[in-house]
């Protein structure tokens, strides 16, 4: 059975399925978006009467995908047997209207102008060898820096980002991030103001010559109008945003930004609960004439559309191109294919300092509330005789220090009995925590694909995730490590503690949700899933958002960088593709 | 029948319906949304009150006496503030068990269960099913080795075999040893520091011993005194002890 014709279906409604929808109706399309959850609401799904409850959001995954809809099998090699993930932990996806951007953190960086470049420029500083060796698969993205910097100052204005530029058209601006690439504006809001924690790092590393800067922030530091006419409200700083929706409307997601203009436009429709089991195609394959969705009595229903936008998180995305059919799968052994290529992630480590006199209040928090070091991030420093590209920035972050999660200890406590529970009680008060998030390259043999015996509920073939860290991500997060211990020793506290990330890619831990790759961007059809404006390939009409766009990961949040990335395809989709469908690149 | 009560409703089911009902898409739920922004009085998605009757609802009297034992040997009684006893942590675990989490609602649990490789993370059942079979396990093994059930054993000995189950020493059949302390250990951490409302963490005790004040809505009077302490009590979601009507 059909139903009435669309011209855009847009597959999960998150950010990218937002940011997208907002454009094409603004434009005059007739906009129908699919989410497999429900509708979200602060009064109704996150109230600040109920809202701060670490059991429920957090550890009980309120606000995520649920695993038992939705999973995939994992494997750390490809001769191993993946096995299901049957509990959510070192990645956290969202489910349900706004997806993970309901309860991310609010951290919106912009990519390094190399960060671009990451294959051509490592080569032309360090030599050919520095890529070419152990199966490194890093590629150039097919834009540039400058050429997502306006679509980078839409997101920043979209979301009322609170920060301190560090370069201004070209200008070098101390206080803010000096290896930023040249910005066109200064953010929309001030920095939030500084706990104590942070202002202690801030010091310490500018004491060791570093150049700390406050974290940009999509938590307001002030009351703010976004440009569409929305409003948020100023962050309380109550310490529970990452795993949290905001009761308060101060951290910007789809339903703070968008949503409340997007709705009430007639030509938008959205359909929650419904799951799209695919793409169809027409007979040759080059040309998708809609989705077949499974509604709300399970019936199996056809939905037409002129073009069809794949924003479903990055990990459902390429699994929807490989169930549909929609370009080649990578294939590991030969290095051929390009549809599940690519896969990357993040290595994330810690340090811990200690005081006996000082009270640092560490439960005073936004999601993106800190002082940060770029200074060892991407190609910021010379690599040369380290072993290692790339980089990742680190800093000390106070987002909140919710006790089940947060109970810092010095190192060599046991972890439980008397002497555990005492350390508990002596330190929680007195600690500074200081984060590492470095970048991961590609490598050869990190890939997704469709498992070969495990079923999802619907019967389909899960994600197959085959991933794990190499010794270019273990040298240079050992170095980021170094870095944080360095000024963590300057910072005058009592001890500190190490924690450094040691071993194969454990998928229980809590690391990071940026899942990266997998339907990448790039110049060459040979060599990559989709165009510079996210179109695939092989079926023009097929538009695939989100950080699956990135050939490796950077070493910030990608959450700025999918927003760009979108924001350019959406462009090109309304004033070129519109006028005259078909690939928007020669391929 | 608004969502917000379906919801709740299915949350209520027990065990194995919850689960089923978890599995199902919601169907009942789906709406198509035009031209507006919904939001539903009255539907607000409250977390449920936990069964406050005394006694326990999921551990049978044998399972009771091991957890109440390990639980407080993982977090004594002692001067520095409550133990896990006093903080009724045993309540907690009980009454999570019992729940939707016992009955493995987020969880995926479709046989065939094989051991995997440590970092392929949970590959159990629902954390009901291993609480029962774990326990059981461990008795028949504290009796092997040392002569008596868990429960029955002096502290000394109790922390000597919570050390081998910590580090899969001890032998018991196909329950993991080393995941199920995990699992123990975990869940006694969010019993002791998570909200009252579930049950453990007993008048906000472990909050106020360390420092945490709960549920406050705005710090920002206290973002830029650094060094001084918060000077309020904690609050949960329910309010404080203080509240609670004497009598």
């Amino acid at each position: 059975m059909a139903e009435p014709a669309v011209d855009v279906v847009i597959v999960g409604f998150g950010w990218t399925g937002a940011i997208m929808a907002e454009a094409l109706t603004a434009a005059g399309l007739s906009v129908l978006a699919f989410e497999r959850g429900g509708w979200r609401t602060a009064p109704n799904d996150f109230a600040l009467t109920f809202d701060q409850d670490e059991l429920r959001y957090m550890w009980r995954h309120h606000l995520f995908q649920n695993v038992a809809h939705t999973t995939l099998t994992f494997r750390n090699k490809p001769d191993q047997l993946a096995l299901p993930m049957r509990r959510l932990g070192s990645f956290l996806p969202g489910a349900g209207v706004g997806g993970g951007g309901v309860h991310w953190n609010g951290q919106v960086w912009r990519f390094l102008p190399s960060d671009f470049k990451a294959r051509s420029h490592n080569i032309e500083r360090y030599g050919a060898g520095v890529v070419n060796s152990s199966d490194m698969t890093v590629q150039d993205y097919p834009v540039t820096y400058e050429e997502l910097e306006p679509h980078y100052d839409r997101f920043d204005k979209l979301c009322g980002v609170s920060g301190k530029a560090g370069n201004l058209g070209g200008n070098i601006v101390a206080g803010g991030n000096v290896f930023e690439g040249p910005r066109s504006h200064e953010y929309p809001n001030p920095p939030l103001t500084m706990t104590y924690g942070p202002s202690l790092f801030a010091k310490a590393a500018a004491d060791v010559g570093y150049h700390p800067f406050p974290h940009p922030a999509a938590n307001m530091s002030r009351p703010y109008t976004n440009p569409l006419g929305v409003q948020l409200g100023q962050c309380t700083y109550c310490g529970f945003c990452e795993k949290f929706g905001c009761g308060n409307d101060s951290k910007s997601s789809p339903q703070t930004t968008i949503l409340p203009v997007l709705m009430p436009r007639p030509n938008f429709t959205l359909r929650t609960y419904c799951e799209v089991m695919k793409v169809e195609l027409t007979r040759d394959g080059k040309h998708a004439t809609g989705v077949s969705f499974i509604d709300e009595n399970g019936a199996t229903l056809f939905q037409p559309a002129n073009m069809v936008i794949l924003s479903a998180f990055m990990l459902e995305n390429v699994r929807l191109m490989l169930l549909s059919g929609i370009g080649p799968p990578y294939d590991p052994k030969t290095g051929t294919g390009t549809v599940g290529k690519n896969y990357s992630y993040q290595i994330t480590s810690s340090v811990n300092v200690f005081y006996d006199d000082k009270i640092t209040n560490p439960f005073i928090g936004a999601g993106a509330l800190g002082m940060i070091i770029d200074d060892f991030n991407g190609d910021n420093f010379d690599h040369t005789g380290l072993g290692f590209i790339g980089g990742g920035y680190l800093g000390a972050l106070n987002t909140g220090a919710r006790p089940i999660e947060t109970h810092p200890v010095p190192d060599k406590t046991p972890k439980w009995g008397a002497e555990f529970k005492r350390a508990v009680a002596s330190n929680y008060l007195k600690n500074v925590p200081i984060v590492t998030h470095g970048a991961v390259m590609s490598h050869r043999n990190n890939y997704v694909d469709l498992d070969p015996t495990w079923r999802d509920r619907l019967g389909r073939p899960m994600l197959r995730m085959t991933f794990d860290f190499t010794d270019n991500e273990h040298r240079m997060s050992d170095y980021l490590t170094g870095k944080a211990a360095e000024i963590g020793r300057a910072m005058g506290g009592r001890e500190i503690r190490i924690n450094k990330r040691t071993g194969d890619y454990d998928i229980s831990p809590y690391q990071t949700t940026h899942t990266t790759g997998g339907a990448i961007m790039g110049a060459d059809p040979k060599s990559s899933a989709i165009n510079r404006y996210l179109q695939s390939w092989d079926v023009p009409n097929v538009f695939v958002a989100g950080a699956n766009a990135f050939p490796q990961n950077a070493g910030y949040n990608p959450m700025g960088t999918v927003a760009a990335l979108s924001y350019l395809s959406v462009d090109a989709i309304v004033n070129r593709y519109v006028k005259s469908p078909g690939p928007l690149v020669d391929a | 029948m608004g969502r917000g009560l379906t919801r709740r409703f299915a949350l209520r089911m027990g065990g194995a319906l919850a689960a089923l009902a978890w599995l199902m898409p919601a169907r009942a739920l789906a709406e198509t949304i035009r031209q507006r922004l919904p939001w539903g009085a009255g539907q607000s998605d409250r977390p449920d009150r936990i069964d406050d009757r005394p006694g326990y609802i999921f551990l049978t009297s044998s399972e009771a006496a091991f957890v109440e034992a390990a639980v407080a040997r993982l977090i004594p009684s002692d001067a520095t503030g409550p133990g896990a006893i006093e903080a009724e942590v045993p309540r907690f675990i009980d009454r999570q068990l019992a729940g939707p989490y016992g009955a493995g609602d987020h969880f995926y649990l479709q046989t065939p269960f094989s051991k995997g490789l440590p970092t392929q993370g949970w590959q159990m059942p629902a954390p009901a099913v291993v609480y029962r079979a774990a326990i059981l396990a461990i008795d028949q093994w504290a009796t092997a080795t040392y002569g008596r059930p868990f429960a029955a054993l002096d502290p000394a000995t109790q922390d000597q075999a919570l050390k081998a189950l910590e580090d899969g020493k001890a032998e018991l059949g196909s329950t993991s040893a080393k995941a199920f302390f995990a699992l123990l250990l975990q869940n006694t951490l969010e019993g002791y520091f998570a909200d009252p409302i579930y049950g453990g963490n007993r008048d906000l005790s472990v909050w106020r011993m360390i420092g945490f004040p709960g549920a406050r809505y705005d710090l920002r009077p206290y973002v830029t005194r650094f060094g001084e302490p918060y000077a309020l009590s904690p609050v949960g979601i329910s309010g404080r002890p203080e509240w609670r009507r004497q009598g």
